[in-house]
């Protein structure tokens, strides 16, 4: 497969054999750019932090979990390139220095890459800039005062590579970069085994932590028909390729919880790769794009060659590992019907930023003159795929909305969920805490304080 | 002068614009060999067999090697020789390295070493202190006992009494470099090594054991580390011996790097650990005597577990005065990593165990516990002045049973074997050495001076004075009392408040370790080459030296060149540990400098006609009575005369010596000091929290590098929080490490740290005569994370009547347990 991109400035044009060579051993094994590091190899740590500049900017992504294929057609910035060309460092650069900002260096240059991907698009939650990103020397402060002192400097942006040479899709090539899904429809009806490459925030994991070979493999960020957010008159329709960082600002202004518990799914870098498509397609139990989307009744399109199907997003979730998709069909979009928001989103974790869930907790009740007219409440990590609280459900409709109502459904839960006991939490825990979610939900309907987040000194 | 200013980390330029070079990043030879280890898959049993004909079939490997295949020594042990480098027939832990692969790729050999057929007979492991007890499972013949005065007496006659018991968490260090290194065969036999190590010399010593040659065919160098904190001190050996034996059995140079959760899965953590207390205490919280029991589990092989839980008995007493007290600690065996050195080294375990009592006890007489804090620290130490002006420059798992983090209780039946007797040369050079015992007399504090539970007179305490300053600072008082106010009014979310000390005993406890040595050379171009012992794992050592060498010489930073450590220039080297980097190493620096420019003062002063002490080394310049020239032309002029101008410097530290086994004498030069005062939220639903400000007071002595040392102080803290709040490594009742990546295991994120944080230095001399009469800051800021963990235990008393006896980590699990037991009055 030939791709393109730019690095540092420079353009490079290659011949990709092994698909599943990631951008971080490229650059450290082949062009000896050893400056962005391998602290975890899996997303976790941000040491491989590089900024990858398309049409929508520049964002900060993982170099140990992105597949070369996945450069195409971008511009890439490592930690080399990032001083000017005269060696005039870049403010985040110097003020790293002048805020003691490092101490053993390692999670350094990742974290200027953060920092600079963040100083280019002028984002400055610095909290959340740096979620991805990990450092066990300094506690983070100087490096926030490092950040802080460089925001006032002007914003530099990386040039895009420009046009590339267009070349014929060919369905029958084991390794694809599709440019439609109509072509994508093609290639997997012509490899019904092969594996979709969303953002490789999951699949990843697969080459560097199972060293699995994936086999034929379409990699879909160049579908851009796959990546629209439309608004119709009955719903919000969200393609597959959209990434969380895009869905983000795409649900904020109807369903705000939502899009505050999407800040905290992953990190940054994991955000700008990562799809709703493969958040679902995957089937992970404890995925939080799911739990939020069927709480809103989310419809998802389906599509194997030329034929589509739309079913409720619960029902693709059959049962662990096994979804509702036949080989060759794959998730076109996912739809929200619109609906007056009631969405409450509980995650909990053992760390805030960048941890996945213990459990994961969505409310949508709908209340008629202070009863309950209707309830999706979904949850993650309760079971072995992302599930609603039937029991719980059916109990609260026609009661009156309160403290009773939820005592009532006590005895409910244990029909809806037999969690399991894991590293994360105790079955016991899981579900003492996601009844109590319910009454956190109530709370909040009724004023009470019930964020530690939103509490300060 | 250098010393005493806030100058950048000497590498941040490089780090930043990730021109750094750590182990990974340097260039290999073209037929460079990548190593992974094949880890066993039980815990406990013996290798039935073993069939590696897939593993040496598959790509690009070139050799594989069992323990049968090494040549001499297979032993990385730092201690007891009980740790081979490949497993003999038995394996004692679920990771344990039982072949070694060499291929042409770090991605072949990965892929290689899963390939093995490996068939165990499969043993019950131990795992919880439970078993390990019952299997009289430990190290060391029984627990080791200290006492001062008659802890079972004074607890019988004490007015109050209560009992209870504190579980506390491992750490896994999580430097973001992994393990690593990299051996190059030299023609003559020999290696040279570069390892991500804080102890080169030990590397040094046990690659010659392992390749069966003296240590002079061993050169080790190490620029910098990407963190160590603890986990660079013993747990780089494997890598180094495999490397170094592959690279002379196949002739060409070796690269091994653990991938994350090969690096979890295979090195040892901090000490977990149970302690159980005993209190007695009168109406305004003093207490009159404590009995500690320490229980720890430190993993299948002894590495360093003995000094570690020596110095969890040595800061059983953190800042408090305890007439009597007896302290048990119980070593345990396990099949589990061998737990190892991290920042502390088992004193904030034991520190632990002694502010859970001042909790409890405050706790059960309804005081501010800040309060029964101070009525227990020691006395102040007379004629310490708090603003002391400048420096003297010349001078089980969870909800189960079986301990925190423990797997749940199996039906053990076989202690772990003992994996061999064999005596090899002692290491001496490692704290897990034998101490060959105090050489002079154990110094017995003066008569009537107020003594630690091991008779160290207590001198220089200033937490009095520290305390009541960051009382002032972090207006505890009025916040203390608007957390009470403010949970008065919610009923869902509650606050909690909680000041801490610490007081943190500086030297290597195996005494004959604080040594130090370093070489400098002036050119004649008056430029100076820097050298010394200790090793740059981003705590600035290799900064703070240099300002000691810059001031020395009277140059500006420009002209000292800091370069790599190097057994080859300083030999029989510590580990940088125990916080004695800029301690040790500093005034070995020192004694090399100043033994060069006394040389050139002798000569320069007969040249110029002029006396010694009118020869000064200042702004660049050197000063001989009326005429100024240059550093420079200082070391031009002294070269001209045949003025040696290399030199080596060596320091031991005076005063120390002790008996580990009676628990006695004078363990420590000195203490550091801290405080800092933690408020926190819960949420009483699910147990979730934050840390909404810290204070932080530390005594860093007369700083050698404030901003560093501020740097050390923030980083401890969070890293000390972590421990305590997010960290928590689980074990299944396999003895697999179900946390072995970031994606399981939570250090605190930049999001975790104190929304408000302010840190200042305590700005004293030492009374000791330390460099430039700084102080040790490498480890105690660590310990002022113990405020987090009683500020949330404070926040859960206020949700009942009950202790919340809150163990660590306290995760939002259990902390949520806690909110119910308290509620529940118990």
């Amino acid at each position: 497969m030939e791709i393109s991109f730019l690095l540092n400035g420079e353009r490079v044009e290659m011949d990709v054999t092994d698909p599943t060579v990631t951008a971080l051993d490229w650059l450290r094994e082949i062009r000896g750019l050893t400056g962005t590091k391998e602290g975890c190899n899996e997303g976790d740590c941000g040491a491989c932090t590089l900024m990858v500049t398309d049409e929508h900017g520049p964002k900060a992504v993982n170099a140990c979990i992105l597949f070369l294929p996945q450069l195409h057609g971008k511009s890439v910035t490592t930690v080399e390139g990032l001083a000017a060309p005269d060696g005039t460092l870049h403010p985040v650069q110097q003020a790293m220095i002048d805020k003691h900002g490092s101490q053993c260096g390692f999670c350094t240059p990742g974290i200027v890459m953060s920092l600079a991907a963040a100083h280019a698009t002028g984002e400055t939650d610095v909290d959340k800039v740096l979620a991805g990103n990990l450092c066990r020397c300094t506690g983070y402060a100087p490096i926030v005062r490092a950040a802080e002192a460089a925001m006032a400097a002007p914003a530099v942006v990386p040039a895009l590579p420009g046009a590339l040479p267009a070349a014929a899709f060919d369905p029958a090539t084991d390794v694809a970069l599709p440019e439609t899904s109509d072509d994508l429809a093609a290639w997997y009806a012509a490899h019904p085994e092969g594996v979709l490459v969303g953002g490789a925030t999951d699949l990843g994991l697969h080459v560097t932590k199972a060293l699995r070979r994936l086999g034929p493999v379409a990699f879909l960020h160049r579908c851009a028909d796959l990546q629209g957010i439309e608004e119709t008159d009955a719903a919000l329709v969200i393609g597959a390729g959209v990434t969380i960082s895009q869905l983000i600002p795409a649900v904020s202004g109807r369903y705000p919880d939502f899009a505050a518990m999407l800040t905290r799914y992953g990190s940054v870098q994991v955000r700008n790769a990562a799809t709703i498509g493969g958040n679902i397609a995957n089937g992970s139990p404890i995925g939080d794009g799911p739990p939020a989307l069927i709480a809103l009744g989310a419809r998802l399109h389906l599509r194997k060659g030329e034929t589509r199907r739309e079913i409720a997003l619960e029902d693709f979730f059959l049962e662990y590992g096994k979804q509702d998709r036949a080989p060759g069909e794959f998730v076109e979009a996912i739809s929200i019907p619109h609906q007056p928001d009631r969405l409450g989103c509980y995650k909990l974790s053992k760390r805030f930023d960048q941890d996945i869930s213990a459990v994961c907790g969505c409310f949508n009740v709908t209340l008629e003159d202070g009863r309950v007219a209707g309830a999706r409440i979904a949850f993650g990590g309760m079971a072995g795929i992302p599930k609603r609280a039937a029991a719980v459900e059916a109990a609260l409709i026609g009661a009156d909305w309160g403290e009773e109502a939820i005592e009532a459904a006590w005895g409910a839960w244990d029909e809806d969920f037999q969690p399991l006991s894991d590293m994360r939490a105790s079955a016991a825990y899981r579900l003492e805490a996601a009844r109590n979610m319910l009454t956190r939900y109530f709370l909040e309907d009724i004023g009470a304080a019930t964020r530690v987040r939103e509490v300060s000194a | 002068m250098s010393v005493s200013s806030p100058l950048p980390h000497d590498s941040a330029k490089l780090h930043v614009t990730g021109a750094a070079r750590y182990i990974d990043d340097i260039p290999l030879p073209a037929n460079a060999l990548h190593l992974a280890f094949g880890l066993s898959t039980v815990a406990a049993g013996k290798l039935v067999s073993l069939d590696l004909d897939a593993v040496r079939a598959s790509e690009g490997v070139v050799a594989v090697l069992t323990a049968e295949d090494l040549p001499f020594a297979n032993d990385v042990s730092p201690s007891a020789h009980d740790e081979p480098l490949l497993a003999t027939g038995e394996v004692h832990y679920l990771g344990q390295p039982v072949f070694v692969v060499a291929a042409t790729s770090h991605l072949a050999a990965r892929r290689a070493a899963r390939k093995a057929a490996m068939v165990f007979a499969e043993e019950t492991p131990v795992l919880s202190i439970e078993d390990a007890l019952d299997f009289d499972s430990r190290f060391e013949e029984g627990p080791r006992v200290y006492e001062k005065g008659d802890a079972r007496a004074a607890l019988e006659a004490a007015p109050l009494t209560l009992a209870g018991r504190i579980e506390m968490g491992g750490q896994e260090h999580f430097y973001l470099e992994g393990q690593a290194a990299l051996v190059l065969p030299m023609e003559d036999g020999g290696v040279q090594v570069m390892s991500s190590t804080q102890h080169p010399t030990e590397i040094q010593h046990k690659v010659a054991e392992a390749i069966g040659q003296p240590m002079h065919a061993v050169r080790v160098e190490t620029r910098r580390m990407g963190g160590g904190f603890g986990g660079k001190e013993s747990q780089g050996n494997a890598l180094a011996c495999a490397c170094a034996v592959v690279a002379l059995k196949t002739g060409r140079p070796c690269k091994m790097r653990y991938d994350r959760d090969d690096d979890m899965v295979v090195t040892g953590k901090r000490h977990d650990f149970r302690i159980d207390y005993e209190v007695g205490y009168d109406e305004t919280g003093r207490v009159r005597a404590v009995d500690f029991r320490q229980y720890t589990r430190c993993g299948w092989s002894m590495d360093l577990s003995l000094p570690v839980a020596d110095r969890a008995m040595l800061h059983a007493d953190n800042a408090y005065l305890l007439e009597h007290c007896r302290i048990e600690s119980h070593r345990l065996k396990t099949n589990m990593q061998s737990a190892t050195a991290f920042r502390g080294f088992g004193g904030p375990q034991g520190m632990l165990g002694i502010e859970r009592v001042m909790d409890h006890v405050a706790h059960a007489l309804g005081l501010d516990p800040l309060e029964v804090r101070r009525v227990n620290y020691y006395a102040e130490a007379s004629g310490v002045d708090a603003d002391a002006g400048a420096a003297d420059m010349d001078a089980p798992a969870a909800g189960g049973v079986g301990g925190l983090s423990a797997p749940p209780a199996a039906d053990a039946a076989f202690p772990p074997e003992d994996i061999s007797e064999q005596w090899m040369d002692e290491d001496a050079a490692s704290r897990g050495a034998t101490d060959v015992g105090a050489t002079g007399a154990v110094p017995e504090a003066p008569l009537g001076a107020q003594t630690t539970p091991y008779g160290q007179a207590v001198e220089d305490f200033i937490l009095h004075g520290l305390t009541e300053r960051l009382v002032e600072t972090s207006d505890y008082a009025a916040r203390r009392a608007a957390v009470a106010e403010w949970n008065a009014e919610q009923p869902i979310l509650k606050k909690g408040i909680a000041l801490t000390p610490v007081k943190f005993g500086i030297s290597f406890t195996l005494t004959h370790l604080n040594q130090a040595g370093a070489l400098v050379h002036v050119y004649q171009d008056g430029s100076i080459h820097l050298n010394h012992g200790g090793t740059e794992m981003g705590q600035g050592l290799n900064q703070k030296v240099a300002q000691v060498a810059a001031s020395r010489f009277g140059v500006g930073m420009e002209a000292v060149r800091i370069t790599a450590t190097d057994t080859g220039k300083v030999p029989n080297t510590s580990a940088t540990a125990a916080s004695s980097g800029s301690d040790l190493n500093g005034m070995a620096v020192k004694a090399a400098c100043d033994t060069i420019r006394a040389r050139m003062a002798d000569c320069l002063a007969g040249l110029y006609q002029a006396s010694r002490s009118e020869v000064v080394f200042e702004g660049g310049d050197v000063r001989i009575g009326g005429e100024v020239i240059s550093f420079a032309e200082a070391a031009k002029l002294s070269y001209e005369n045949r003025v040696s101008l290399s030199a080596t410097g060596y320091y031991k530290t005076p005063k120390v010596a002790w008996d580990r086994i009676r628990g006695h004498g004078r363990p420590f030069f000195y203490f550091a000091y801290g405080a800092a005062v933690s408020e926190v939220v819960i949420d009483t639903l699910t147990g979730e929290y934050r840390i909404l400000r810290a204070d932080l007071l530390h005594d860093a002595g007369s700083s050698l590098n404030p901003a560093l040392d501020i740097g050390q102080v923030e980083g401890g803290f969070v890293q000390g929080a972590g421990w305590l709040t997010t960290e928590e490594l689980v074990w299944d009742g396999k003895g697999r490490l179900r946390t072995h990546a970031p994606s399981t295991y939570k250090i605190p994120a930049c999001g975790d740290r104190p929304e408000v944080f302010n840190v200042a230095l305590w700005d004293g001399r030492n009374p000791e005569e330390t460099i430039y009469r700084s102080k040790a800051v490498g480890e105690p800021p660590f310990m002022l994370g113990m405020s987090v963990l009683m500020a949330l235990s404070d926040a859960v008393a206020a949700c009942g009547p009950g202790y919340p006896a809150l163990d660590a980590p306290a995760t939002p699990e259990r902390v949520l347990k806690a909110v119910m037991q308290v509620r529940d009055g118990v």
